[in-house]
Parts: C-alpha cells; sequence; structure tokens
C-alpha cells in the first residue's frame, strides 16, 4: 500500500478509498472529506453520498449497530461500517472500504447476500416437542432462564454475514459454497441443538451435508462479531463434539447400547424415540409450502441435499465463480 | 497473499511458528538424548522430567522409575511417553487454529488468502483424526495424575529428609499448569456439562459446566503457559541432573 | 417504453417488519400464495431497534394483571383518543400472540417458575413487557421471519414498492416497484394488499428511525384514497443525542436525568428553573441546592425540574434553542460528567456509557452529551376496520406502525410490539378472507404502470437540477425546527408553505449514474412519500388546537374537551384527478382534512377506563 497519499490531516481532512465498479470489475476510487469529531465510516460515506458521489452505493439501515445490513471490509478487515469509528483508524492514511469479498458484488460497496438466504431456507425448522398437561394450563411451556440462556447467546445475532465473509472455507473455495453451512447457520444449529424444545437431531445433517467437518476452528468468526457471539467456543465446537459423539466415539456409542432407557432429559427421550421422533422439514422448494410437514428422524438429511424446487435454487448456483 | 490488511497480520503468525518450531526442537533432542532427566538420592533429590515420567522401561536410570514394567522398548523411554502429550495438544482445539494458521496457512490471519487452491477441512484422514482429541483428553488426565504425584514425591530428599526446593517448585507448577490446561479443554467442557440439553435437569453437571467455562475462556493461555513452562521444567532438571546448577532448597 | 417483470398472487404484503412478517404468515396458512415485499433485506427491518419489550397481560409476574388493566392504560396512554376497539382487541390478544411465538422458537427471559418474565414500565400498571434484554424487537423479528422462512413465503427482498394500483372498481389489484439492486421495474397483481411500512421519522432531522421509515405506505395509501387518522400525534423523545453523527437519533434515557444529569444551555446555566410550569411549583425544587438534596435523598427536597414531564422538558428545550443559547449542533447540554464520579456513572448507566463509547468515543464521564427532540414514533395512520385491518379502500389493508388509532395520541412502551402481532395478524385474515371472496384475476391499468415508471426515472433525464440530499435536508430542518415536539400555528403554517416549495423542487430533481443500485435516485422516489407525510403532520398539527399526548401546540397548552372526540382524516378526495406532485403523485396541496368522530366505547368499557388506579 506504499502508493497511499497521506493527506492534510492537520486541516481536518480524511481520505477515502472507496471501492467503484460492479460484477465485471472496478477500482478504488478516492474522496476527500472534511474530518468532523466523532463520526464512524458510515457517516463519512453518507457525506461522499451527499456531495461528490450521490450513486454511491452502500447498503445501511439502523446506523446503530443493530441490524446489520452495512458490512464491508475496512482497511481490510470485515466490520460493520456503522460501529466502526474514524478514530480508531490510523490517522493520517486513506481509509479503504471493499465490499465483503466472498460474496457477489452488485455494485460499489453492494454484495449478493442471497447465499446465507438459501443457506437459512435449509436449515431444518424449530421443532418443539408437545406442551405438557401443566403447560396447557398454564398456557406456555416452562423452561428454566439457564435451560435458554445458552440459545439466547446465539439468537443475539443480527445476520451482518460478517462471519459468513470472513470463513476462508467459502471466501478462498467457493466451491465448497454448495455443502457447507458457514459460521452463522452453524451457530443457528447450536441454537437449536440446546433449544430446550426443540426435538430434532441434527447431528447427522450437520456432518454429512452442512460440512461442519469443513470448519478448521480458525476463530475469525468469533474474531469479527460485533455482537462478541463467541461462534467458535460456543457454538462449533460443541456441535463438532456433539457430532463426535454420535459418529466418532466408540465408547459413548457403547454406553448408548448399555444405557438405553437412561434419558437425561425428557426433550432427549423423546428425540430418540422413533415412535414419537418428528423431524420437521422446511416444504419443497420454500415457496408455496405449508408448515411443517412431518417425517421421520432420518429425513433431515436428505432435506438438505435434494432441495432444489422452484424457486429454491442450490447455494452454488445463486453465487456463481468469479 | 492477497489482503487489503494494512496491520502486520503476520506478526502473530511468525510468533506462533517459531514458538513452536522451537519447542518441538527442544522436545526432540530432550526426548532423544536419553540422559539428564533424573535428578535423584546422589544430589539428595527426586526430581524426574515430565518428559520421561513415568519412567517405564528397562533403560531408565535406577531410582527414576516404579519398577521396569517394558522390556520391548530399547530407545528413549521419553518417545513412549510423549505420544500421548503430543497427541493431546495436536488434536487441541486451540493448537489446530495455531497451526493452521501459522503453518499449513489455511487461512494465514482473517481475511487473508489462504495458501491452498483446494480445501476439504476436517473431512478427510488423517485430519478426520481430531475427533479423538476426547480421548488424549482422557489420557493427558493420568499424566497430569502421574506428574501431580512426582511434585508431592519430590518433596522427599533422599538421606536428608523431608524438604522443598527450587525444583520441587518448578514440578508443582508444572503440574497445576497442564491441569489447568487439561480442564480448560473444549472437550472437557462438553464432556462434563456442555452436552446437556436442559442444563435444570442435571444440575450438578450445569454447575461443573459453569465453573469450567471461564477457564475455557483461557484455553489458549493455558496451552502457552503450559507448554513453555513444561519444557522449561525438563531444562531445570536437565541441568541440575548434569550438575550444571544447584537446586537450592532447605529442608527438615 | 420501459420493459418490466409482473407477478401474480393471492395477497401481497409491503414490508416485513414484524406486522408484515406476522400477516405473510397467516395468509399463507389459510392457503393462499402469499409475497411478501420489502425494501431492505429481510430481517433488517425498524423492528429490530425496539428494546423494552413486548406488552401482553400475561399475569406470569403479576396475578392481577388481565386485559382489562391493560386495556385501561393503553387508552389512557392515548389521552382517549385511541380506537376503543382496537385498544380492547390488542389487550385481548396480545397474550396469545407472545405465547405462540414462544411456540415458533422465541425464547424470552424466565420466570423463576419457567414462565415469560415481565418487566415494568412506563404507564403500564403491572409488570407486563416480555423480554429478551434490551433486544426484544430482535428476537420478535428473527423468530417471525425464521418461521415465515420454514411455511415458504415468497419474500422479495430489497424491492421498492412506488405505487399501489387498482382495477376499474378502484379495488387495490396490485402495485409497481423497482427492485433496488438492478433497478428493474416490477408489478405485482394481488388480490389484496396488506400495507406494513412502519414509521414516517426520516422526515426530521433527529430521528431514532432507520433510513427506511420514509412514510412510504402512509402517502401510498393517501394516493390510493385512503384515509389518515391522527397524523400530528407523532411520538418525540426530549433527549435523543444530537451530535456526534454517528449516535445522531439514539435516546439517552431518562435515567440518566434521573440519576443526577442536569440540562444546561450555551452558557452554562441549569435553564429548567427557568420552565417551571405553576402547575408542578409545588412539587418542584426552586434551586439548585434543594434540587441537588434530593437525588440522596427524596424527601430532602422537592424533586428537580429536569425530572417534569416530557413535554415541559422538551418544550424548555424548545426555548432555549430557539433563544440562541443551544449547543452547536442545535440541541442543549446534558451534563452528567461533572456531577457524578466517572465510576457511579459506569456502574449506574451502564449501557449507555459502553454504548457511546463503541459508537462514538464519547465518554459521558467526562463531556457533556448534546441532546434535543428526536422523533421516535407515529401513531397516526392509515385509518382501518379494527377487526379486519380494512382500509377505507376495498383491497388494501394495514397494520403496525403504518395504521392509525390503536395508540391515540400517545403510545406506550411495549405497545408497539404487541400492536404488530395482534393487528399483523388480523390483516393476514382480512386480506386472506377478501382475496378468498374477490372473484376472477384482478386487472390493472398498463396506463398507471407506464405513468408510474416514467416518473421515477424522469431525474435521470434531467441534465441539471436539485440535488435529491439537498432536498432531503432541507425537509428534516423544516420538519425539525417547525413541527418538531413543541408546536405553534404560524410556524406550522410556515411549515406547510416550505413543503410546497419543496415539492416544486423535488419536481426538478436530477440524479446521475444508472439505475442499479443507485442511492441517489432511490432518494428521489422516497422524497414523495416523505413530502406528503410532511404535509399531512403539519396539516393535522395545524387543525388539533389543543395539546393532548405526543401533540403539544405552544398556543393551546392544554387539552379540549371537544378536541377530544374527534379524529382529524385526511384523505385525497379525488386521486385520480389530483396532480402536480413528485414523481406523478397526487400534489400534497391536494390533502383535506376533516375532524371526524372518533368511534364510541361501549358503557363497559368505559367504565373500565374510568375506573380509579
Amino acid at each position: 500500500m506504499a502508493e497511499e497519499i497521506i493527506r492534510n490531516t492537520a486541516k481536518g481532512e480524511v481520505t477515502m478509498r472507496l471501492w467503484r465498479g460492479d460484477e465485471t470489475g472496478g477500482e478504488f476510487a478516492e474522496y476527500v472529506m472534511p474530518a468532523q469529531e466523532g463520526e464512524v465510516v458510515l457517516d463519512v460515506i453518507h457525506r461522499v453520498q451527499a456531495t461528490e458521489a450521490p450513486d454511491l452505493a452502500c447498503r445501511w439501515n439502523c446506523k446503530a449497530g443493530k441490524c446489520g445490513s452495512c458490512s464491508a471490509e475496512i482497511n481490510g478487515r470485515p466490520a460493520l461500517m456503522c460501529m466502526t469509528r474514524m478514530d480508531t483508524l490510523p490517522p493520517g492514511e486513506a481509509v479503504t472500504v471493499a465490499p465483503m469479498r466472498t460474496f457477489p458484488i452488485l455494485r460499489d460497496l453492494v454484495t449478493d447476500v442471497s447465499y446465507n438466504y438459501e443457506v437459512a431456507k435449509r436449515i431444518p425448522p424449530f421443532h418443539p416437542r408437545e406442551k405438557t398437561d401443566d403447560e396447557e394450563e398454564a398456557g406456555g411451556y416452562r423452561m428454566q432462564q439457564i435451560d435458554v440462556e445458552r440459545s439466547q447467546e446465539f439468537r443475539k445475532c443480527i445476520e451482518c454475514y460478517l462471519c459468513q465473509d470472513v470463513c476462508h472455507v467459502i471466501r478462498d473455495h467457493e466451491e465448497n459454497k454448495t455443502a457447507f453451512a458457514g459460521p452463522r447457520f452453524f451457530a443457528r444449529s447450536a441454537e437449536l441443538e440446546m433449544h430446550p424444545l426443540d426435538v430434532n437431531d441434527r447431528r447427522e445433517l450437520l456432518q454429512k451435508e452442512q460440512g461442519l467437518g469443513k470448519c478448521n476452528i480458525t476463530k475469525c468468526c468469533t474474531e469479527v462479531c460485533p455482537e462478541h457471539i463467541k461462534i467458535t467456543d460456543n457454538a462449533i465446537i460443541p456441535l463438532k463434539e456433539r457430532v463426535v459423539d454420535a459418529s466418532y466415539d466408540p465408547v459413548a456409542w457403547l454406553g448408548r447400547k448399555i444405557l438405553k432407557r437412561r434419558k437425561s432429559t425428557p426433550a432427549e427421550a423423546e428425540a430418540d424415540a422413533p415412535s414419537t421422533g418428528p423431524a420437521a422439514v422446511q416444504p419443497e422448494g420454500g415457496v408455496h409450502g405449508i408448515p411443517a410437514p412431518e417425517h421421520a428422524d432420518d429425513a433431515l438429511v436428505g432435506a438438505w441435499a435434494t432441495d432444489a424446487g422452484p424457486g429454491g435454487d442450490a447455494p452454488a448456483e445463486d453465487a456463481p465463480a468469479e | 497473499m492477497p489482503t487489503l490488511r494494512k496491520d502486520r497480520w503476520w506478526v502473530q503468525q511468525v510468533v506462533t511458528a517459531t514458538v513452536l518450531t522451537l519447542f518441538v526442537g527442544y522436545a526432540s533432542w530432550a526426548a532423544f538424548v536419553n540422559k539428564n532427566y533424573y535428578a535423584g538420592s546422589g544430589l539428595h533429590r527426586d526430581l524426574i522430567s515430565p518428559f520421561y515420567s513415568p519412567c517405564l522401561t528397562e533403560s531408565c536410570v535406577p531410582g527414576s522409575h516404579p519398577g521396569t514394567i517394558i522390556t520391548w522398548w530399547t530407545i528413549s523411554p521419553a518417545l513412549l511417553i510423549l505420544i500421548f502429550p503430543l497427541g493431546f495438544r495436536l488434536t487441541c482445539y486451540y493448537y489446530r487454529k495455531a497451526y493452521y494458521r501459522s503453518f499449513w496457512m489455511a487461512p494465514p490471519a482473517c481475511a487473508v488468502s489462504d495458501a491452498h487452491s483446494s480445501y476439504s477441512g476436517e473431512t478427510r484422514f488423517p485430519l478426520l483424526l481430531q475427533n479423538v482429541h476426547r480421548y488424549f483428553f482422557y489420557a493427558g488426565l493420568v499424566f497430569n495424575v502421574i506428574l501431580t504425584i512426582d511434585a508431592f514425591v519430590a518433596f522427599r530428599q533422599p538421606g536428608i529428609g523431608i524438604g522443598f526446593s527450587v525444583g520441587t517448585a518448578v514440578l508443582l507448577i508444572n503440574a497445576l499448569l497442564l491441569w489447568s490446561y487439561s480442564l480448560s479443554c473444549h472437550s472437557c467442557r462438553h464432556l462434563c456439562g456442555g452436552g446437556v440439553k436442559q442444563f435444570s435437569q442435571s444440575p450438578i453437571r450445569y454447575r461443573v459446566w459453569k465453573l469450567l467455562t471461564p477457564l475455557n475462556g483461557r484455553h489458549m493461555l493455558f496451552a502457552w503457559m503450559s507448554l513453555g513452562f513444561v519444557a522449561f521444567t525438563d531444562l531445570y532438571i536437565r541441568l541440575v541432573a548434569s550438575g550444571t546448577i544447584h537446586d537450592y532448597g532447605f529442608h527438615f | 417504453m420501459v420493459e418490466y417483470e409482473t407477478h401474480d398472487f393471492d395477497v401481497v404484503i409491503i414490508g416485513a417488519g414484524g406486522a408484515g412478517l406476522r400477516a405473510a404468515i397467516e395468509a399463507q396458512s389459510k392457503g393462499l400464495r402469499t409475497a411478501l415485499v420489502c425494501k431492505s433485506l429481510l430481517g433488517k427491518a425498524h423492528t429490530v431497534m425496539a428494546e423494552g419489550g413486548v406488552a401482553a397481560a400475561l399475569g406470569n409476574v403479576s396475578d392481577e394483571d388481565n386485559w382489562k388493566v391493560h386495556f385501561r392504560d393503553t387508552m389512557r396512554g392515548g389521552k382517549m383518543l385511541n380506537n376503543w376497539r382496537m385498544a380492547q382487541l390488542h389487550a385481548q390478544e396480545s397474550p396469545d400472540r407472545v405465547r405462540e411465538l414462544e411456540d415458533w422458537g422465541a425464547l424470552f427471559d424466565r420466570t423463576k417458575d419457567g414462565l415469560i418474565l415481565q418487566r415494568d414500565f412506563g404507564g403500564h400498571r403491572f409488570a407486563r413487557l416480555a423480554h429478551v434484554g434490551d433486544r426484544t424487537g430482535l428476537e420478535l423479528i428473527r423468530t417471525l421471519q425464521q418461521r415465515a422462512v420454514a411455511a415458504g413465503i415468497e419474500v422479495f427482498m430489497e424491492l421498492k414498492v412506488l405505487r399501489l394500483l387498482h382495477d376499474a372498481e378502484g379495488t387495490v389489484s396490485g402495485l409497481v416497484g423497482y427492485w433496488r439492486p438492478s433497478g428493474e421495474f416490477v408489478t405485482f397483481t394481488a388480490k389484496a394488499v396488506v400495507m406494513a411500512t412502519g414509521g414516517i421519522g426520516k422526515s426530521w432531522m433527529y430521528t431514532s428511525n432507520s433510513w427506511e421509515s420514509t412514510g412510504d405506505g402512509h402517502a401510498m395509501s393517501l394516493w390510493a384514497g385512503a384515509d389518515l387518522i391522527d397524523m400530528e400525534c407523532v411520538q418525540f423523545h426530549p433527549t435523543g443525542m444530537v451530535w456526534p453523527l454517528s449516535v445522531r437519533g439514539l435516546l439517552v434515557t431518562e435515567g440518566v436525568r434521573g440519576d443526577g444529569g442536569v440540562l444546561r444551555n450555551s452558557e452554562g446555566n441549569r435553564f429548567m428553573f427557568d420552565y417551571i410550569p405553576p402547575m408542578f411549583k409545588d412539587e418542584t425544587a426552586d434551586s439548585e441546592d434543594e434540587a441537588d438534596r434530593w437525588y440522596d435523598d427524596h424527601s430532602a427536597g422537592r424533586r428537580p425540574p429536569e425530572l417534569l414531564p416530557r413535554d415541559e422538558v422538551a418544550r424548555s428545550i424548545n426555548s432555549e434553542v430557539k433563544a440562541g443559547r443551544g449547543s452547536p449542533h442545535g440541541g442543549v447540554f446534558l451534563d452528567i460528567a461533572t456531577r457524578r464520579t466517572p465510576e457511579d456513572i459506569r456502574r449506574r448507566l451502564p449501557s449507555m456509557y459502553h454504548q457511546f463509547k463503541e459508537l462514538a468515543g464519547v465518554d459521558i464521564t467526562s463531556e457533556a452529551m448534546e441532546v434535543g427532540p428526536t422523533c421516535h414514533y407515529a401513531m397516526g395512520g392509515v385509518r382501518v376496520d379494527a377487526d379486519s385491518a380494512a382500509t377505507t379502500v376495498a383491497g388494501l389493508f394495514a397494520a403496525g406502525e403504518v395504521a392509525g388509532g390503536m395508540h391515540g395520541s400517545n403510545r406506550l412502551g411495549g405497545n408497539s410490539l404487541s400492536d404488530l402481532l395482534v393487528f399483523g395478524r388480523r390483516a393476514g385474515i382480512g386480506a386472506a378472507e377478501f382475496a378468498s371472496g374477490r372473484s376472477g384475476s384482478p386487472t390493472v391499468d398498463k396506463g398507471q404502470i407506464d405513468a408510474a415508471i416514467a416518473a421515477a426515472i424522469a431525474p435521470f433525464e434531467r441534465e441539471s437540477g436539485e440535488n435529491p440530499y439537498d432536498i432531503h435536508q432541507d425537509l428534516q430542518e423544516t420538519m425539525q425546527s417547525l413541527v418538531g415536539i413543541i408546536r405553534t400555528g404560524s410556524e406550522l403554517e410556515e411549515a406547510l408553505g416550505k413543503i410546497e416549495v419543496l415539492e416544486e423542487r423535488a419536481n426538478q430533481v436530477s440524479v446521475s449514474g444508472g439505475l442499479r443500485y443507485n442511492p441517489g435516485w432511490n432518494l428521489t422516489t422516497d422524497l414523495p412519500s416523505m413530502l406528503t407525510v410532511s404535509r399531512c403532520t403539519a396539516m393535522g398539527a395545524l387543525n388539533r388546537k389543543e395539546s393532548r399526548g405526543g401533540h403539544t401546540r405552544n398556543d393551546y397548552p392544554k387539552p379540549e374537551a371537544e378536541m377530544g372526540t374527534v379524529n382529524f382524516v385526511e384523505r385525497i378526495p379525488d386521486p385520480g384527478a389530483a396532480a402536480g406532485g413528485v414523481g406523478g403523485t397526487p400534489s400534497v396541496r391536494s390533502i383535506t382534512v376533516t375532524p371526524e368522530p372518533i368511534p364510541v366505547m361501549p358503557d363497559d368499557l368505559k367504565a373500565l377506563v374510568e375506573e380509579a388506579s
């Protein structure tokens, strides 16, 4: 980055190097803006739009770090533009803002994040156990605070997709997009696995079709998470351990054989019992569907792989190679 | 490596790679050298290097072992032992991050491109074996117990009585750090309570999980501290055993 | 002519916040082909910003709570301007709507018994707000989003709707809009349309709302012939941040003042002592010494004037700014730094401290905040039938913030999220029933489509002209200074004049670049909505010659009994004939205001409201 021009910061100016272009190509354009106190990157970009480049494309919404729209790569690091203060960036140097690299570019700083929405469609939805008589009477499920806290951490997710962007499994290897759910959706699966009411067993699906094994826990997802969710430690590794329980651990397998009837929770017992083991799977194609058709346990796995009905294209087709 | 990052992201990888290489180099040398791992009664001490404990083969120096159990192993006994802690660390969720980043460069750092054109992660042999981490964890626990016993046994100063020396302190700290590393392990956290679906139905496992969770958050710290200190422990005993330094202490 | 793609559905919902998602889920569950159209990505709607909770008389914390008390609180909070039937349905149905969220995977904080925990909130007699920490809105939208995705509802993201379309009989039959990413135009035909577009805050300079809140639904419904009511009732928060930019619009909780924070003008004076109204003289401290004693011991002195009711505080801030004693960026200073130790501030106001530190680098323990009245929520909106959410135009339904009547002149905290759920569902049912009963395929007039498209791309054809950002900024300044939290007749007249000028300027707007993801152009298509709702707010405010709830007139500082019995209804009498507005919309000059009596409450409900607390 030696060619960068260091501009008159003494006069209170800031140089923005913003990527301009579309899927056919583009380049960084420089804009010199007056610097103002207490600004975030998004504020300066808005000033560029209002003055020099009204057509500069930039996706944003709440500008308060709550909606997760304004994801980009600031000085090469994936971050929310509304949460990156200008005074935290090296003074006197141009600020480089580029679109997220993992997703196809729509225009300027805006990318096509539909890959994530396609993956979301393929996550088998929440499927609760039946209410007990006591719960029917009380009007709602009973869950203890300690039972909901783990899943609540993942439900903080604002779906900025910075974790998906930074994950090298798909960032550097486009071909993996067909068989990899990504950190955001591992967190979603962890949330459901740890949800006190959900009865689906998602482990085989995670292992065989969502590419959990592709994650090599290098933790960049956790590093970039603006909600400070411990994606690797609290979601992905626990999921890996659960998959080990199910598939790679001979002792656990033996243990299950011996202690077959001794389940630690009613939910687990219910989940394991074939007669009551429902597995809600999203309807074919994700359009014109009706809520939650019921399948047997093992139907979960096929759902991920074969689902490509009308309107529900496989992620790969929506994520063209560069 | 294409990246727009302007910070010195490579510093951490260089440091990690250097320290790990130094450790592996030192550990290999210490394991193959097959001497000076035990400071025994001649020095009025009972200090054994963690690399060589439990010493179970015929070649073990007198005093360093409870009795020969393995007769068919003729080279350094350390090699027989180190396979377990090595396996534990090699499959450790933290070290995996460290070496995938600094050696394998997949990825070298966040938002820096992989050095490889194709990638299958841990889905195939041999990396599929990372999934056996919990068995190395169990093995590690056995070694922790032995090294803890070693540390307490070291209070016995042959020929003088019961005492305390820098060496015993070193062994104690070493054992403590190894316990911290083991108990902060992700597999441990899962096995103790993380695998439970509803905590309220397993209050004891929940309490254990609650205790282990903050330790788990410091797993990286414990990994480095215990790694450095185990090498230091070996070095210290080596220097004492070879007569290079004196193990200062007192006795009753 | 410009090409466009076409879609056909039974029900199309515009807006994917809480109300839109809930409506879509309901309509889809009735077996209808349902589409959800939204201006942003799915899951980003302004609903995510709601922090406090969702109000529902579950009675999990207080046994005594029930729908009747919730109803009473809502009516009293709205100063009786509410549509009583909406308030009743809302109070009766919100518990079921909240429990339903749990059945769909939401994880609320729990009581010791394992039920949904509820917290106290201003205006609610009992602890009533089901919540998840301070991110209840996110939980709500994510739960509904995941449910909608699981149900297979088709979602059209980043699609801006320009105009509703109607058939020869005037029944709403579709809409025309464009994909923001590609700039390509698209039309939908639908047997019923649900408007769930949220708020109008982007017409003000200081607002907690996101850029999407441009009042599209209010304006499109009006243009389609629907009635708007209570548009003057806009909720402002007296102390939102006005500077730095990065936190502009962020609300500073009243807790800061409760914990010792004081308001100062540019001369450093604690000006609130100059504005104590006679009504509050007896209970308010008259010296700084006395006020300062109160914080530690409430019996040692009377309350500090900083803790006067919201509108009094706002009025005082307004007066100081207008007298030229404001802060450099048009607010006043809220100072807690010189009054409490840094440790104290961090301990008592942790989230305030962290929010400003993280977002703006402002350390509230060492410097004063610049605050001013901030636009937060629109109580007014499209007039609807309480049971079916039907508007006054056939085929059009409305729910959520865009619908008027539920909250009267002021909304209680927590009632907005429950409003979304209750009336989102009802709008879904209403639209589904209407669509099922509608015979034949809806037809739309191609001329309407072509006209809307031509008007939308007109700014590209002007060689030179106004910058849309300038017009937006001027509108925001006008609305902030003249149609803000405190209004007077002369200023409202002035605002109306300025809005007409802005409309003329907006007709001369020009943009550069292409159609693809072009924010400058996108803004030109939002301007007609913003100008329309601005006009409606100012006109409603001019007509409501009293102060009530969120509407405060300096020249009419008290509520007037006869005003409490009417809604000011705004409409465009003949939308087909009205022209001259921006982008081919009816001109703001064609909007009329008429007072119409509010529905009369049955006696049994009246008794509930009048019951002493």
